[in-house]
């Protein structure tokens, strides 16, 4: 035995972190994970109305925005998906890259992982003034994200989330095109099969235009707390945010609860991954 | 100096052979199994790890559990994370003895049976086993192959009940190893 341990220190093999999160959304944004490579994930999402409507609205369970989207793991590192959201009725796609992989061994090793992702959102909604001259292009809005994530413990994950959302076009002058934030979320392990969740959007004063403020008029920076729960094939995360939308911009910038006032919707994801192509290579 | 230059020749000798009785591999297979009703669940690794003594019957093997591939990336994901926790455990061992080693030939071509007794270790619970397989030396070359079963229970793996029926309590394992002389 001391010999094949000798055998096996000689050539120490790169050990990968893996599972930092349970799935590749934390609550509304991205986490560090990935589909894996050919594996395509069916994410359902809903977000409730604000619970503080009272009992006529019965706590904002009679309203329902929802996402279906569909993500799919080209390689290990790329994956790439697709959505749509009743939401200002957008429709959404991103690509989603693995720079560096938290990873202990081998030649070198990184404390941190980072990905970076961009999404792309199109809102379809009727043009709100159709007397001018509207462009397509006018409908895009882009976010770009870095995730630096690190899988401190089997207990605890952490990740900061540098994001920049920028507008093909503001209704006001005054507004910034291009708005920045750094998001902070993590984990923390319950048990084997459940987790605590909560990620924060903080918008940074960075845009001003013309001494104004730097996010849109009369939003909140986004927080969301909730629960992954994790049954064979599915993950379901059921939690509670201040955010309506599903998408980057809606969620970073467009925000307009006030979480410490209960305009909290009470919201879930369901994922579903189907494996498209066997993992192993064929013998 | 005679005398010295014998006792030098004596041990190098004696070097060379128990170099020449030490086989071993870093490229053998493990690969198990788990059929239910409704789930099979199989698992292979080609990465395995193991020493042969064919003087002593010494047969040690190493495992790496994260080397372990599956059809479907959840299942290694989950294998990994909530069965045999290979962060707290990276390594299963064996550790053990061919009982029946003066029935194997190792100069002559031929399958051989053999009975390993020995005590394995997977998720950091070590138990004695004795299984059976076979040696098969061919050109010289030795291979070793195995096929046995092992409880979960026994290494304290729980199934959650809600997916009971997709995992088997009872785990069929199979070894295949080529060994090469070590050099």
């Amino acid at each position: 035995m001391k010999m094949l341990e000798d055998e096996s220190k000689k050539e120490k093999k790169k050990d990968y972190a893996t599972a930092t999160f349970k799935t590749s959304r934390l609550i509304n944004g991205h986490s560090i994970e990935n589909a894996a490579a050919g594996v395509l994930d069916l994410k359902i999402s809903h977000r409730f109305g604000m619970v503080n409507k009272g009992a006529y609205e019965f706590f904002g369970l009679d309203q329902a925005t929802m996402r279906l989207g569909l993500d799919y793991g080209i390689s290990n590192r790329l994956m790439i998906g697709v959505g749509h959201s009743t939401f200002q009725k957008q429709y959404d796609a991103f690509g989603k890259f693995k720079i560096l992989r938290q990873s202990k061994g081998g030649r070198w090793s990184s404390p941190i992982s980072i990905s970076a992702v961009s999404t792309v959102m199109l809102n379809t909604l009727k043009w709100e003034d159709p007397t001018r001259k509207n462009f397509y292009t006018s409908r895009l809005a882009f976010a770009h994200q870095l995730i630096i994530a690190r899988k401190f413990s089997e207990g605890l994950s952490l990740q900061l989330m540098p994001s920049m959302v920028h507008y093909n076009i503001v209704s006001e002058v005054t507004i910034p095109n291009d708005i920045f934030a750094l998001g902070i979320g993590g984990r923390i392990k319950l048990s084997k099969r459940l987790s605590f969740n909560a990620e924060y959007y903080h918008v940074l004063p960075i845009s001003i235009v013309a001494g104004e403020g730097y996010m849109l008029p009369g939003t909140k920076n986004s927080l969301a707390v909730g629960f992954d729960i994790e049954t064979g094939g599915h993950v379901f995360q059921l939690h509670f945010t201040n955010s309506t939308g599903m998408t980057e911009k809606t969620f970073i910038t467009e925000t307009t609860g006030d979480f410490f006032k209960g305009d909290i919707h009470f919201g879930f994801n369901v994922s579903r991954v189907f494996t498209i192509k066997d993992k192993r290579k064929k013998k | 100096m005679k005398k010295l230059f014998i006792v030098t020749v004596l041990i190098s000798a004696a070097a060379f052979a128990t170099a020449q009785s030490i086989v071993m591999t870093k490229t053998g297979k493990i690969s198990f199994y788990s059929r239910s009703k409704v789930e099979k669940v199989e698992a292979d690794n080609n990465e395995v790890s193991s020493i042969l003594n064919t003087q002593s019957g010494d047969l040690v093997f190493a495992v790496l559990l994260k080397s372990f591939h599956f059809e479907r990336a959840l299942m290694e994901e989950h294998f990994n994370e909530n069965y045999v926790e290979s962060d707290k455990f990276p390594k299963s061992t064996f550790k053990g003895k061919v009982t029946n080693l003066a029935t194997v030939n190792f100069t002559k071509d031929g399958a051989y049976p053999i009975t390993v007794d020995g005590e394995l270790t997977i998720h950091g619970v070590t138990k004695k086993v004795t299984s059976n397989g076979s040696i098969t030396v061919k050109a010289g070359k030795i291979a070793a192959f195995s096929k046995f079963s092992i409880k979960l229970k026994d290494y304290n793996i729980t199934i959650p009940a809600l997916v009971g029926d997709k995992i088997s309590e009872d785990i069929d394992l199979t070894v295949d190893c080529k060994y090469e002389p070590k050099s």
